[in-house]
């Protein structure tokens, strides 16, 4: 009669899941590079992700649910601080059978490399992904030095 | 201490079967956090799955059960070289089984700023109704 949907009981494959995620840790933790003196345990709010080309660094930030006017980007020398709120509404009348997701203030840090240029930085929300560009000087780009 | 040891353990087993496919299959997908809270009317649940659009987020009930996917799409740029990712899938799925009570064939599904957000009515016949009292 009571659905899983409805029940508190965790299935197996949850249980496997939050193992999984626990043994990435322990793995992450001896393996990956070590990790920034700024950065966040996994599964912190909200999930980060920073990929760079020669010309420019992005940063994603994995937002849902957020509005944008709720969000503080800034940078202060090669310190990008996003900090911000996503407020979930809590049902008063209705019985809560899961509550995983993640709400409240927030606050990141990510540390960049020196070239970056903080004049020029264009954020944009879409799809509850946060996304920031950074552009990155120059002089800082990699030259190909040709051969005579 | 229980919950590290149990990893331990989990490291060994798949050290010893590093190619598992069951084991890589679950590694590819983000399992999308939910809210689910029930009223008289039935339950919603609400899911986050940033970077999925409407074209690309899949509801379906197969069976008994609701079937939750999605791809997360990215404006990367050509050349880009990953510096740390905390997300390191593209692929949201979650599963759930559903009540008999629940009428599968009038869930409603809607999608902003990547949260989803799912209505599953209870059969007609089987909503709480309200019975009048009458004075004497």
């Amino acid at each position: 009669m009571f659905s899983s949907l409805t029940s508190f009981q965790t299935s197996l494959l949850d249980e496997f899941w939050r193992l999984h995620q626990e043994l990435e840790e322990v793995v992450g933790d001896g393996l990956a590079s070590s990790s920034g003196i700024r950065s966040l345990p996994r599964g912190a709010f909200p999930a980060i992700n920073v990929v760079q080309t020669p010309a420019d660094v992005q940063v994603y930030l994995f937002a849902p649910g957020l509005d944008p006017k709720q969000l503080s980007v800034s940078i202060q020398q090669n310190l990008l601080t996003i900090e911000g709120e996503r407020q979930i509404p809590h049902q008063g009348n209705a019985t809560y059978y899961r509550q995983e997701r993640v709400g409240g203030r927030f606050h990141r840090a990510v540390s960049l490399k020196d070239d970056v240029d903080p004049q020029r930085v264009e954020a944009t929300y879409r799809d509850g992904i946060v996304q920031i560009t950074l552009h990155r000087r120059e002089a800082a780009r990699p030259r190909q030095i040709e051969i005579h | 201490m229980n919950a590290s040891n149990a990893a331990v353990t989990q490291r060994d087993s798949h050290s010893a079967a590093p190619t598992s496919t069951h084991h890589r299959a679950v590694e590819s997908v983000i399992r999308a956090p939910v809210d689910i809270y029930e009223d008289g009317e039935g339950i919603v649940l609400e899911a986050d799955m940033p970077g999925v659009s409407k074209d690309r987020l899949t509801v379906r009930v197969d069976g008994e059960t609701l079937v939750l996917e999605g791809n997360i799409r990215f404006d990367l740029p050509e050349q880009a070289e990953a510096l740390y990712a905390d997300v390191r899938s593209t692929i949201y799925r979650r599963n759930f089984v559903l009540g008999r009570e629940l009428d599968s064939e009038q869930i409603q599904a809607q999608l902003k700023d990547g949260v989803l957000r799912v209505k599953i009515p209870k059969r007609a016949e089987l909503r709480p109704r309200k019975i009048e009292v009458q004075g004497g």
